[in-house]
């Protein structure tokens, strides 16, 4: 990352005719065909389409899990092509929070030290980052809870343990992967809500993949992804929180 | 960091308490073995060593004939009375030189009869080996000088020809000589050769030499040196003596053997100590073993924390976090195990150690060897199935079931 400059007045992520392919030869399938997306600072977005429409390869790719076959993916500016395993680790450290459709919280550990784990690697010591963890907990409802394994908590709850390890750290970005997938209506509506309060009050950038249209209503930007390619980008507009 | 990741491995090692044990229970029984085998080893060797100088440690065993190796002697003349004497002479620093000459016979006692060794001896012969009568006396002046016919017992001897009576005052038969018994010797038990040391028939040189051998031949002379006399200075000085008395051609080997029972002790000890180490070596390949099942354990645990390593590496975990979290994790199983063979092999080398009468000696050198080479199989058998994680597609392990 520090080979590259930052770009202060660069968008927080900026995708210039990225695809993406799998396979080699006959056998290969184009995942993107050439996508190219700016995203702000501050806005929530929600990726949508049918299963195989690329949605979830952009997210890898805006994830820094995965790399572009060719264009280029800018995050604040930063060519994340360039970088290696380790150097877009590091941004993930430091930029990005997760939430996924299966919660993916560590079995047979306690919800405080699932939050932790992201701290834990970002070095911050001990009391410290009991603190945050705990603070994290209670933004999202779940102060009691701390001392609760995942099989002890419902998938309400276990999705805002999920959430709450995902901001704990402050990312610019927060990405999440059909966070309501495995819930029911009710919890769903509380976990949207939960991530429309930290787009509003704390500015996390949001960007979201879901299949649920239900779901988009809560983001302010949409975006429909359809064979590879943006099919439709749109502002909505009289949302009200 | 290397702190937080230790934290982590064990926070994994408490996720999983009984698997944890069991992956380590060949670590923990390779290192009690290695630990029990050296420090019941060196208990022997000590003990081994006490025998050899209950029996004398400044003792030197004077025999003709030239040693050709282990049990193998040349043929010649024996010694004479004067050597003895000349040795007690000549020789400053010696504690008692006594000749002695010896024969395998029965002895027979009424309808009882034993096969035992008969040695002529001299007065010295008590002081040289540091051994006393336990009931009657000692030989005479008198029966020294005329060949009386008395003689003196082992313990074994007493018990196989006259069982709970007691021998003192009665005679014995030594083939065509009838011999009073006028004492029996203290029991002294088995030397560290495994022979009897009580299965003897003492009696005066003179008279066995009359009497038995019809010679006066010396065919062993025991020398004892007085004490802080070095063993060694004795050993020249005696083979210089005889030397020249047996007229040995300056630059000829000696046709006799002196032997320094402190060369005895350190052979034996020498012996127990190779046959510790390798003991110690067999039980080293139940560390390896308990190796390989912290690898194969440690493989499964990566397959099946797949998904895991994802979530860590989606958080911002770097291949080289993910390496060292598995191989701490390994190498702290393993010092676990360790810890528990240490303590499991004090207790029980300490057990096995009073049960078999030996001494217990604590050898913190192999407690901190066993230690450490438990530690290294950790880092050795953990490094390829951490290397595997940390290998892993992050996007291939988050979708892994």
């Amino acid at each position: 990352m520090s080979t590259q400059p930052i770009a202060l007045d660069a968008p927080l992520i900026e995708l210039i005719d990225v695809t993406k392919s799998y396979g080699a030869g006959s056998a290969s399938m184009q995942a993107l065909r050439g996508v190219s997306l700016r995203i702000n600072a501050g806005e929530f977005v929600a990726i949508m389409g049918a299963s195989g429409s690329g949605k979830s390869t952009i997210m890898n790719i805006i994830g820094c899990l995965d790399t572009p076959s060719s264009g280029s993916y800018r995050f604040k500016g930063v060519a994340v092509e360039l970088l290696d395993r380790n150097q877009r680790a590091q941004l993930r450290r430091f930029e990005l929070g997760f939430v996924f459709q299966g919660f993916n919280l560590l079995s047979r550990t306690s919800a405080l030290e699932n939050v932790e784990l992201p701290l834990i690697y970002r070095g911050l010591p001990h009391s410290e980052r009991r603190a945050l963890a705990q603070e994290a907990l209670a933004k999202v409802g779940l102060d009691g809870w701390a001392g609760h394994t995942p099989s002890e908590l419902s998938g309400g709850q276990q999705q805002r343990v999920a959430i709450a390890r995902a901001i704990v750290t402050q990312p610019s970005v927060l990405l999440a992967d059909e966070p309501t997938g495995n819930l029911d209506s009710a919890r769903s509506v509380e976990v949207m809500e939960m991530i429309t309060r930290f787009n509003q009050e704390s500015g996390i950038t949001v960007v979201m993949v879901t299949h649920e249209p239900d779901m988009a209503q809560f983001a302010r930007r949409v975006i429909h992804f359809r064979d590879g390619i943006i099919a439709s980008d749109v502002i909505q507009s009289g949302i009200t929180s | 960091m290397i702190w937080n990741t230790i934290l982590l491995a064990l926070r994994e090692i408490r996720r999983n308490v009984l698997r944890s044990f069991l992956t380590v229970l060949g670590i923990v029984i390779g290192v009690a073995a290695v630990i029990i085998m050296v420090t019941l080893g060196g208990g022997v060797t000590v003990k081994v060593g006490d025998q050899i100088s209950s029996l004398g440690s400044n003792l030197l065993i004077i025999t003709p004939g030239k040693r050709m190796g282990p049990g193998q002697v040349s043929g010649a003349g024996p010694f004479t009375l004067e050597d003895a004497a000349a040795i007690a002479r000549e020789i400053p620093g010696l504690a008692a030189v006594a000749p002695m000459s010896s024969r395998a016979m029965t002895v027979v006692f009424g309808n009882q009869n034993w096969s035992t060794m008969v040695s002529g001896i001299t007065d010295d012969y008590f002081t040289a080996r540091n051994w006393a009568v336990q009931s009657g006396r000692e030989f005479n002046a008198s029966e020294l000088r005329s060949g009386a016919a008395v003689c003196i017992v082992g313990a074994t001897v007493q018990s196989k020809l006259f069982g709970n009576q007691t021998a003192v005052g009665n005679r014995i038969r030594l083939q065509k000589i009838a011999c009073e018994v006028i004492g029996v010797m203290e029991p002294k038990g088995q030397s560290t050769m495994g022979t009897d040391q009580d299965d003897l028939v003492l009696m005066p040189l003179r008279t066995f030499g009359r009497r038995i051998a019809g010679n006066q031949d010396v065919n062993m002379i025991q020398v004892s040196a007085q004490k802080g006399v070095s063993t060694e200075k004795v050993q020249r000085d005696v083979e210089r003596l005889l030397h020249e008395r047996r007229h040995i051609p300056a630059n000829s080997e000696n046709d006799f053997n002196v032997m320094d029972m402190k060369e005895i002790t350190k052979m034996l000890t020498n012996t127990t100590k190779v046959l510790t180490g390798l003991l110690g070596a067999v039980a080293a390949v139940s560390l390896l073993v308990g190796g390989i099942g912290i690898m194969n354990i440690m493989l499964v645990s990566v397959t099946e924390r797949t998904r895991e390593i994802g979530i860590r590496m989606a958080i911002g975990a770097m291949e080289r976090e993910v390496l060292l979290q598995f191989l701490v994790e390994a190498i702290v199983l393993s010092s676990f195990g360790g810890l528990i063979g240490i303590v499991l092999a004090l207790v029980g080398s300490f057990g096995i150690a009073s049960a078999l009468h030996v001494p217990f000696i604590f050898n913190t050198q192999i407690v901190i060897i066993a230690f450490l080479f438990s530690a290294a199989v950790g880092v050795i058998f953990g490094y390829f199935p951490a290397r595997k994680a940390a290998r892993l597609d992050p996007i291939e392990a988050l979708r892994h079931e």
